[in-house]
């Protein structure tokens, strides 16, 4: 898994930790990185991804920002075009949208409108999704709405090592990345039962994390679990809750993390589905235009002919996110488990 | 869901209290009536005091309700504000304002006459960008609206770039991509033009932190019309400015029309544009827009004033828009025939003129002769532009330039959708066809 010129050591790391070494190694080996969001300096984040980070690097390098989001996309579109490379926080993905004419109109369409004269290499970082009793304005997954936008690359992790070597990776692309957060998971992966223990990272294998530079491409999906029975497609928090179910239901799945929505492995899901012939897609976001439509549409164009029963699809409800009624909402194992029987019934 | 409750009288006043009353601001004059702006007040040109430039915002505030002027309606320069060019110096910015005007009325024959899809002029608005432009550095960045096409014209930008721009044709380094007049220019320090309003305004506000925090010299200076001002964009740029203490100057252009809407449904009823400083803690001047020395003045005080620390300055520059919008509109529609004539500013090319006149630096036959000249100049370049197309006649760009740039490396689905294209321009073409 690890890249073969890689000779440092490995720490065990949980995602939080990951993504904070990943800015620590960016503004250690790159003047040009700077970090900036609510709360991101002295304090070190609300969920302390950037811990530490203002006092080793500066405050010229991590600082706070007024909450006012247009500002921080627009200010770092101009930082771009000086020449930096910054990295802001959002703070909820919740959040992003006073900023979002700044990252369609503007960061995703600078390189394209203005032939390359100025470019936007900024990688915007925010926590998305629920499972937190957050609420619904601190639960969305705005996944979709990001793919949607020209000129964006679109990340989602689903563990500590690809985290860290996923972000280095956006953080020197020379296009705009949206690289969000699975806040479930940051401090251990979840098993889509919320009333059992909390399973920390140290547990799992992917919290090996290397203490230096590293980088895993965007574009590239990861096989979680090879399998006959059927292809699914999932990314962030679900690769866990998806993982746990198949096993405990004894199905032979290949499990896909797509970790990149946007460029798509279109090829390892193609490769996959046509071997297994059925596809189930998961995610927590809600169904209607999800990107799971976006997914159900290329694999039926590209391995129709492959496939033993129709795509379906597992996701959150078109309803904004409950609070009192979260569990119920979110495409827990019941839900999961009803797909997997449909689809492998025939 | 409740119903609309039919007891709750939609209408009428629900108490015996005065019933209120909403107020729909509208302009004073409307096609048909002769305007008088005559009640505009006009300060003595040597009535405003010019403070230091680390004068604290809270102790300038009344340069946000004034009006800087250098120039009289004599032609002579001034007060404290007269920035005292050389006539050399006054001579270029005339010249440049004058180019301005010339390319503005070749480029909208131009549009009239089918050339292209869609032009901007700026006249009466001419010392609004090329009289700021002067007053900064040549490495300072601007990021203009897109009425300051003034600024790549005080700066040198070749002429045929421009209009190969504008004609989308074989030429335009932007590949056809952007609406005519939507320019960018990084060698000559003139940001992509957007086309979305007052985005610009925070991006050069990170700009000026990025240089800033490098430790660098460059300050960056933005525009925007009075009308964009109401948008978002505007106070986030302000915000984030007052609280790095940005190197960074704000201009707004209030030419009092944005397309059909007064300055009216920006707030102009209430107070001046630069008072929105005020409560940012941030320097403002409000000047004569129509008097290039003010204009010069004023950004050179705020240039000197952000390049030693001392933060960022929004100068309102008040002026009138002589013109229409751009070439899809019609002012006759909505307002007064009369407006530009009738305000009271004048002309900025024709104040200059008369104050290069009125020292004995200019005369009407060296005007002409320049007019004349810059003309020529004007229409030669237009003929070698309109050599390599005009927007409409052949195909430009290779078709395959739609697709790059999107991103840094093509991805796949971008490939095939290219392939997808280009297969259908083959359909539509012919088996032979070559792109252009």
């Amino acid at each position: 898994m690890m890249a073969p010129e890689m000779q440092t050591n490995t720490k065990t790391m949980n995602m939080i930790e990951a993504i904070n070494s990943a800015m620590d190694i960016m503004l250690e080996r790159d003047p040009a990185t700077v970090v900036m969001g609510e709360d991101v300096g002295y304090f070190g984040g609300v969920f302390r991804a950037t811990a530490g980070l203002q006092k080793k690097h500066g405050k010229t390098r991590v600082f706070d920002t007024p909450i006012n989001e247009c500002g921080i996309i627009g200010v770092a579109v101009g930082m771009g075009a000086y020449g930096l490379r910054p990295v802001p926080e959002i703070q909820f993905a919740d959040y992003i949208y006073p900023g979002l004419d700044q990252l369609v109109s503007e960061a995703a369409r600078l390189r394209y409108r203005s032939a390359n004269d100025y470019i936007c290499p900024m990688t915007v970082r925010t926590p998305f999704g629920g499972g937190i009793f957050g609420g619904q304005t601190h639960s969305q997954s705005p996944e979709s709405i990001m793919t949607h936008i020209c000129g964006v690359k679109t990340v989602i992790p689903s563990n500590p090592y690809d985290a860290k070597g996923l972000l280095i990776a956006a953080i020197e692309d020379n296009d705009p990345v949206v690289f969000l957060e699975p806040k479930r998971i940051y401090n251990g992966p979840f098993s889509g039962y919320y009333d059992r223990p909390v399973e920390p990272w140290s547990k799992h294998d992917a919290s090996a994390v290397p203490e230096g530079y590293y980088r895993i491409d965007l574009g590239k999906a990861a096989t979680v679990r090879e399998g006959e029975a059927l292809t699914i497609l999932a990314y962030g928090t679900m690769v866990h809750v998806t993982k746990t179910i198949v096993e405990e239901m004894g199905i032979d799945a290949e499990i896909l993390d797509l970790r990149t929505l946007l460029p798509l492995d279109i090829d390892a899901i193609e490769t996959s589905v046509k071997k297994t012939g059925r596809c189930l897609i998961i995610h927590e976001a809600t169904r209607t235009s999800g990107f799971g439509a976006e997914l159900a549409a290329l694999v039926q164009e590209r391995c129709f002919y492959h496939l033993e029963a129709p795509v379906e699809r597992v996701t959150g409800f078109d309803t904004p996110y409950p609070h009192s009624l979260e569990w119920a909402y979110f495409p827990g194992p019941v839900r999961i488990a009803t797909a997997l029987t449909k689809i492998l019934k025939d | 869901m409740p119903e609309t409750d039919p007891e709750m009288n939609l209408g009428r006043p629900a108490s015996n209290l005065p019933p209120l009353s909403l107020h729909i601001p509208e302009p004073r004059y409307r096609p048909g009536d002769n305007p008088d702006f005559g009640d505009i007040e006009v300060p003595a040109v040597d009535a405003t005091p010019r403070p230091g430039e680390a004068t604290k915002p809270d102790a300038m505030r009344d340069l946000c309700y004034g009006l800087v002027r250098v120039l009289d309606f004599d032609g002579q320069a001034k007060g404290q504000w007269d920035p005292k060019l050389s006539p050399e110096r006054l001579r270029t910015m005339l010249r440049y304002m004058m180019l301005t005007r010339a390319f503005d009325d070749r480029m909208f024959r131009a549009q009239r006459q089918g050339k292209t899809s869609f032009y901007m002029k700026c006249t009466g608005e001419e010392a609004t960008s090329v009289a700021s432009t002067m007053a900064i550095d040549r490495a300072d960045m601007c990021f203009p609206s897109y009425r300051q096409q003034g600024i790549l014209i005080a700066r040198d930008y070749p002429l045929i770039q421009m209009m190969n721009q504008i004609y989308s044709n074989r030429g335009d380094h932007l590949l056809g991509r952007q609406l005519p007049i939507m320019y960018s220019a990084p060698e000559h320090g003139f940001f992509s033009v957007s086309g979305n309003l007052a985005t610009q305004y925070p991006q050069a506000v990170g700009w000026a932190m990025a240089s800033a925090s490098k430790g660098d010299s460059r300050i960056a200076t933005v525009w925007c019309g009075e009308g964009s001002s109401a948008e978002g964009d505007f106070h986030s740029a302000l915000t984030f400015a007052t609280v790095y203490n940005a190197p960074v100057i704000f201009n707004v252009v209030n030419n009092q029309w944005a397309i059909s809407s007064f300055s009216g449904f920006a707030g102009g009823e209430r107070t001046t544009f630069a008072a929105r400083a005020v409560g940012y803690g941030i320097a403002g001047l409000r000047i004569d827009g129509n008097d290039p020395l003010a204009v010069y003045a004023a950004t050179q005080w705020a240039a000197d004033r952000a390049r030693t620390n001392n933060g960022p300055t929004l100068i309102e520059h008040f002026t009138y828009r002589s013109e229409g919008h751009s070439t899809s509109d019609d002012p006759s529609a909505y307002r007064a025939a009369d407006e530009a004539t009738a305000w009271p500013f004048g002309d900025p090319i024709a104040r200059l003129r008369q104050h290069l006149e009125t020292i004995g630096e200019w005369d009407a036959e060296r005007h002409e002769a320049q007019a004349n000249e810059l003309d020529d100049l004007v229409k030669t370049t237009q003929k070698q532009s309109e050599k390599l197309g005009i927007l409409g006649h052949g195909m430009h760009q290779p078709f395959e330039t739609m697709f790059e740039d999107v991103f840094e490396e093509m991805p796949w689905h971008l490939k095939e959708q290219c392939d997808q294209m280009l297969a259908e321009q083959e359909a539509k073409f012919g088996p032979n066809w070559k792109p252009e």
